[in-house]
């Protein structure tokens, strides 16, 4: 089917309408952001696919140059939950030159990672000025680097319900400060081991990598977000809306 | 019925705010009732076909609203409910009252309505205003009587069944017992007993461990017409489950699963929205079921899972436009369908204020709109055509001149008889068929 957008205006039209749904009247609709995250899930299919296509396209020209030296450095940084693993080339091979990025494919969970400019989003998320956090809408992760399980909202289990106690968590009002996982009692009873569910989200991290300031440029009128200074921090931006959009799929 | 039949409006109520969000007959179809975004009801009651007139089939006027939801606010979670009416189902009718049920997102409520048509006169104790008399003054007594008064129809809610669903209902279901009821949310389905409100049955729980693995919700749930331990349930991947509640307590093992495999050749970035089910519907006879995804309804053989046993384009010509209908959000509108008396006509609604008619014998489909130019009293519909390409004929409109905010999400039809209920946004039509 033809689709007159591309797959980078899809995302981006997607994570808005996400976005949008956390302030809609009534609660977030489960039902209707379900449906947008496997638009965002195939659209996302289909860019990596043609940027893995191009990436292997530059590698075959450019095959004799060395790589950048900061990419081996980037991938310390790399969580442990994510190894640079599976059957492709070392992400050396794979070097965009013009730009800071690293990326890799796992064939086996078909896991794609992205390190950008030495450090993991997540990490950024936990520097007290980070942007995206100052929206309150504190991406997942916060408190640690590597390893930490992103994946883990309070209030998870908090509609489980009418017979819990009234202390029960409540899910992080819109607006809410950013929350501090470890504080939370039941936070341990979900931290499963590590998944390659959690690198779904650096999937997503990969696109915004590069098609971030037409995000930005998208939506002007939204007076929540600070001004973009690079596309670092449009990423950040994206990053703490991914959370938004993954909690919202967390009951409430 | 055949599709080529007729049909002439006899009703055309606008609502004073609100966009209708609910339409439904009763039993008997002497009651049809609406449910609005502003949380309240209207029920018009078709009048007695009177001897002097043998040719005005009765018509439906107004005869009780009421406010039945109200907004609330939920305090530990910072949202707010909405009071949109959801769904209304109407109780078979075992005395004078009429009951029905009405849900918004959370809360489900039973109503009563009746008639009163006498007031009680000559109390002892109060004036005729209700003003307690000082007893010192009563020198006299004498019996109260009755005495008739205005028809008074009130509205009063019997029960309300609250705080069992954590996520949005989006339907509800009298069994066929008339004792039990359900009630159905994106992950979860609750069983009722009229009379008991502060307890319910969790018969289905599809809710992951981990949120992060959920790939489905239910979006539509109903008990079959006559077997009061079967039900059906519809999810956003386009299949129905068949449950039977004599199995286990918590029916989340299927007795039927109901799946057609996806056409590999129209695969889109929003296959999954397309093929998410919006309605599903027992036919009467309770041997077949009826689902509305985004572009087609299909009818469902109970004894064949494997594929529908008819499908019918509702309006294919959108499926070069669905990316624009999902930037304007349009491809998340939850169409309803409906079975005619007879399980002969299916039928269900587009935009443009169009809805359309299948005839499943005949196999001809009619498609016609439901708009004030075409309503006047007693002016006969004229079927409606789209153009898909090429030459535009006078009375055809083309894909692009579509109005896609005026949509048809809910159509009623009379139990026994070919008179149909439509809204389109806050407006409600009822159109019968032409009498010679």
């Amino acid at each position: 089917m033809e689709c007159a957008l591309d797959a980078q205006s899809l995302i981006s039209i997607s994570l808005r309408k996400i976005h949008s749904s956390r302030t809609q009247r009534g609660g977030i609709k489960l039902h209707k952001n379900l449906l947008v995250s496997y638009v965002l899930r195939n659209a996302r299919q289909l860019y990596l696919s043609e940027r893995y296509a191009e990436l292997y396209r530059r590698q075959q020209q450019q095959q004799q140059q060395q790589p950048p030296h900061h990419q081996h450095q980037h991938l310390a940084y790399a969580a442990p939950g994510m190894p640079a693993r599976g059957a492709y080339p070392a992400p050396s091979d794979f070097g965009l030159h013009c730009s800071s990025q690293t990326t890799v494919l796992d064939l086996d969970t078909h896991v794609v990672t992205t390190v950008e400019n030495g450090y993991l989003h997540q990490d950024c998320c936990a520097s007290a000025h980070c942007p995206c956090c100052g929206q309150g809408a504190p991406g997942p992760g916060l408190s640690s680097a590597a390893g930490c399980k992103r994946k883990y909202y309070p209030g998870q289990e908090e509609e489980e319900d009418d017979e819990e106690e009234a202390g029960e968590l409540g899910a992080e009002p819109p607006g809410g400060a950013p929350f501090a996982p470890c504080k939370r009692a039941r936070f341990e009873d979900f931290c499963p081991d590590s998944s390659p569910d959690a690198s779904n989200i650096s999937n997503l991290i990969s696109i915004f990598g590069s098609g971030f300031s037409g995000l930005v440029s998208r939506q002007p009128d939204s007076s929540e977000q600070p001004p973009p200074l690079n596309g670092q921090l449009c990423a950040k931006q994206a990053l703490a809306s991914l959370g938004a959009w993954t909690r919202a799929i967390v009951a409430f | 019925l055949k599709c080529t039949e007729k049909y002439i409006c006899c009703l055309s109520f606008q609502s004073k705010s609100d966009i209708i969000s609910t339409v439904e007959f009763n039993h008997t179809g002497e009651l049809l009732a609406t449910g609005d975004k502003g949380g309240r009801v209207v029920i018009f009651q078709r009048e007695q076909e009177s001897k002097n007139q043998v040719h005005r089939r009765g018509e439906y006027n107004v005869y009780s609203t009421f406010q039945s939801h109200e907004p609330e606010f939920d305090y530990l979670k910072s949202l707010e409910i909405e009071e949109k009416i959801n769904k209304i189902r109407w109780l078979p009718q075992q005395n004078a009252a009429y009951f029905l049920l009405s849900t918004n997102d959370k809360t489900v409520k039973l109503w009563k309505v009746s008639e009163r048509d006498k007031r009680p006169e000559g109390y002892n104790l109060k004036d005729e205003e209700g003003r307690l008399r000082d007893p010192a003054t009563i020198t006299t007594l004498r019996v109260p009587v009755l005495r008739p008064m205005d028809l008074m129809v009130e509205a009063t809610p019997r029960r309300v069944f609250a705080n069992a669903h954590t996520y949005h209902i989006n339907s509800i279901s009298v069994n066929s017992d008339y004792e039990t009821y359900m009630s159905a949310d994106d992950l979860r389905i609750n069983l009722w007993n009229f009379e008991i409100t502060n307890q319910s049955f969790n018969i289905v729980d599809i809710k992951p461990a981990n949120m992060e693995e959920l790939t489905e919700v239910i979006t539509a749930a109903e008990f079959h017409p006559h077997h009061c331990n079967t039900f059906v349930y519809s999810s956003s991947k386009g299949t129905i489950r068949l449950c039977d509640m004599r199995a286990s307590a918590l029916c989340d093992r299927h007795t039927k699963f109901f799946e057609e495999p996806e056409d590999p050749s129209n695969r889109s970035f929003f296959s999954e929205i397309i093929s998410s089910i919006s309605d599903v519907k027992f036919s009467h006879s309770g041997r077949y079921i009826m689902t509305r995804d985004y572009l087609t309804v299909k009818v469902w053989d109970l004894n064949m899972e494997n594929r529908p046993i008819e499908t019918y384009q509702v309006h294919d010509y959108l499926r070069s436009k669905l990316c624009s209908l999902y930037e304007n959000d349009c491809i998340f509108d939850k169409f309803e369908c409906v079975w005619n008396g007879s399980d002969s006509v299916i039928m269900t609604g587009s935009y443009n204020n169009f809805f359309r008619m299948f005839d499943r014998n005949t196999k001809r489909d009619v498609t016609l709109e439901a708009s004030r130019e075409n309503s006047k009293p007693r002016a006969i519909l004229k079927p409606r055509k789209v153009c898909v390409g090429g030459k535009r004929r006078k009375d055809e409109i083309s894909v692009d001149s579509l109005d896609f905010s005026k949509k048809i999400l809910h159509t009623a039809w009379h139990p026994s008889e070919n008179i149909i209920a439509v809204a389109a946004t806050n407006n409600l039509y009822i159109f019968q068929d032409k009498v010679n």
